[in-house]
């Protein structure tokens, strides 16, 4: 069953752009990463989708509903966890949360009973009653989280929600959410420019300049990388750069002043390559595609 | 809990605003305290507790309230404003609760100021209590309701600062607060008719036996005005939040 569909949506502000024509599905119980550098239309997306924004043209709807027409019945279904913190500091993370439920029409017994469950389930028993500004920037997170889950939303918006935590803390801020998602069945639509985090989506779609530029699992994406990828760093990289495309029939990619190639037989290459130029490579390294090597075979540009 | 489902996003913010204010205990002596310094001194000097006793409750609770909708600005900073206008509360529901949230506070705020009354040498029969209770709180609606239609479309503290201190120490000024309408000649006097603020003070003097003049408006008079503005501006307020799809959120 599709959950969001995003059918050719434009969005402007001003002169600028934001979304051009930006199209994709995701489905019941996935998480879906939306993976572009800063400024790609990531989170203009998500305004539109949390209705806080209208889109200058195109369609999007959850469930069924359109996020234009039907904001109220769209914003029913959705929990947001933003890039910025939501929370009221001055209160307790009770508080927060019983405000929260009351703004979504929880109350008595059945509140307090959500109230414990989102707790338990993001390990915050102990933490009840501190005041948010108390907190740790990882422990606010999982408030945040707490309090989109609080109504029991459908679809789980969350805007770069790692913002601000190390990594130890992002990849535990992830475990929850696939724990979330098998246990509770809820659909995740994230948006990231961290590659460990769109490593770990069901599946993606690679946003630059406000289009999609392809999406799949993070396993099909890569495997659309052919080969290898040896990174050369080298004093003379056009040279270098003109030598490899004479000698091996590839084409290479500068990308921050290093030579990038794309080719079957990596470790071959290496010893050629190295061979071929002699002296005047400082260093090689050879791995398998990354999503970031996806992301500049499809755009031609550098993820970050 | 017995409050019908459209209420409870109004009672959830309004029950916020009373649990920020619990634990922001300077806000209340200065508002509290201002005033009464305000008071002491004028009324001192004049002679006259009395007369400044009403001038010093308005302006206790008109600016409480204006300040308390200043935190609008915060709310949207810290993105607490992000998580209401994404919620399903309808805009009227978010207004009312803001507002209702920093007038209460504002109420109470003059209500404490009335331990004061025997230091004024006034006194104050229950059921007049009651009535002048009713028209602090329309007073601290009103201006909580003008704050919350100006805090919407700004983006910082110092302009809300600016913008609102044109308004209503001016208002305030010409209000009878200070001086009634016998000592203002011409134009000034006109001026203090004109001013809605003037009827709200007169209500005030009236149920308080204080300050009184020949000029000043009737209780019927002044609770008409008092109540027409306060309608005038929670609709000012509920439409500048209108527009939340363009200013909601930063």
């Amino acid at each position: 069953m599709v959950i969001v569909s995003v059918e050719a949506l434009t969005h402007r502000y001003g002169a600028k752009e934001a979304l051009r024509g930006l199209s994709f599905r995701v489905r019941q119980g996935e998480i879906y990463g939306l993976l572009g550098p800063n400024g790609s239309g990531k989170s203009t997306l998500l305004r539109i989708l949390a209705t806080l924004a209208k889109p200058g043209g195109g369609r999007a709807a959850i469930a069924g509903q359109d996020v234009v027409t039907q904001p109220r019945e769209v914003r029913r279904m959705l929990g947001v966890v933003f890039q910025s913190q939501s929370l009221d500091r001055k209160l307790s993370v009770t508080e927060n949360l019983a405000c929260q439920g009351w703004l979504y029409g929880l109350v008595g017994s059945r509140l307090r009973k959500r109230i414990e469950t989102v707790l338990e389930r993001l390990r915050l028993e102990d933490r009840r009653d501190a005041i948010v500004n108390t907190l740790s920037g990882g422990l606010r997170r999982r408030v945040e989280i707490a309090k989109a889950l609080l109504h029991e939303p459908r679809l789980l918006l969350m805007d770069e929600a790692s913002t601000g935590l190390d990594p130890a803390a992002r990849l535990e801020l992830f475990d929850y959410i696939r724990e979330l998602r098998d246990s509770q069945g809820v659909t995740v639509l994230l948006t990231t420019h961290i590659l460990d985090e769109a490593d770990r989506c069901d599946r993606l779609v690679l946003i630059h300049e406000g289009r999609g530029v392809t999406e799949g699992s993070p396993a099909e994406l890569k495997a659309g990388v052919r080969g290898d990828v040896v990174v050369l760093e080298t004093d003379q990289p056009a040279e270098a750069a003109d030598r490899i495309r004479e000698r091996f029939k590839v084409e290479p990619v500068f990308a921050d002043g290093t030579v990038r190639v794309e080719i079957g037989d990596g470790h071959r290459f290496v010893a050629e390559v190295v061979e071929a130029l002699p002296g005047a490579i400082r260093s090689v390294v050879l791995h398998r595609p990354t999503l970031e090597d996806v992301f500049l075979h499809e755009t031609g540009v550098p993820l970050c | 809990m017995l409050v019908p489902a459209g209420w409870l996003p109004v009672a959830a913010l309004w029950k916020r605003e009373l649990l920020r204010f619990k634990r922001e205990k300077a806000r209340v002596v200065g508002f509290v305290g201002s005033p009464l310094v305000f008071w002491a001194v004028i009324g001192s000097g004049f002679g006259d507790l009395g007369f400044f006793f009403p001038g010093a409750l308005t302006l206790t609770v008109m600016f409480s309230a204006v300040f308390s909708t200043m935190s609008l600005i915060e709310d949207r900073r810290e993105g607490f404003l992000l998580s209401v206008l994404v919620s399903p509360a309808s805009c009227g529901a978010v207004v009312l609760g803001k507002l209702l949230g920093a007038s209460s506070m504002a109420w109470l705020q003059g209500l404490i100021l009335l331990v004061f009354l025997p230091v004024a040498g006034l006194e104050l029969a229950l059921s007049q209590a009651l009535s002048l209770a009713g028209v602090l709180f329309l007073i601290a609606f009103s201006f909580a309701a003008l704050g919350f239609a100006v805090a919407w479309r700004m983006d910082s503290t110092q302009g809300f600062h600016a913008v609102i201190n044109l308004v209503l120490f001016p208002l305030w000024m010409v209000s009878g607060a200070l001086f009634g309408f016998a000592s203002a000649h011409g134009w000034m006097s006109w001026l203090m008719r004109l001013n809605p603020l003037t009827y709200s003070l007169a209500a005030l003097k009236r149920l308080l036996g204080s300050g009184l003049e020949a000029d000043t408006p009737s209780l019927a008079v002044a609770l008409a005005v008092t109540l027409a503005c306060g309608l005038a501006l929670w609709l000012a307020a509920l439409l500048a939040a209108r527009g939340r799809w363009t200013g909601g959120a930063a």
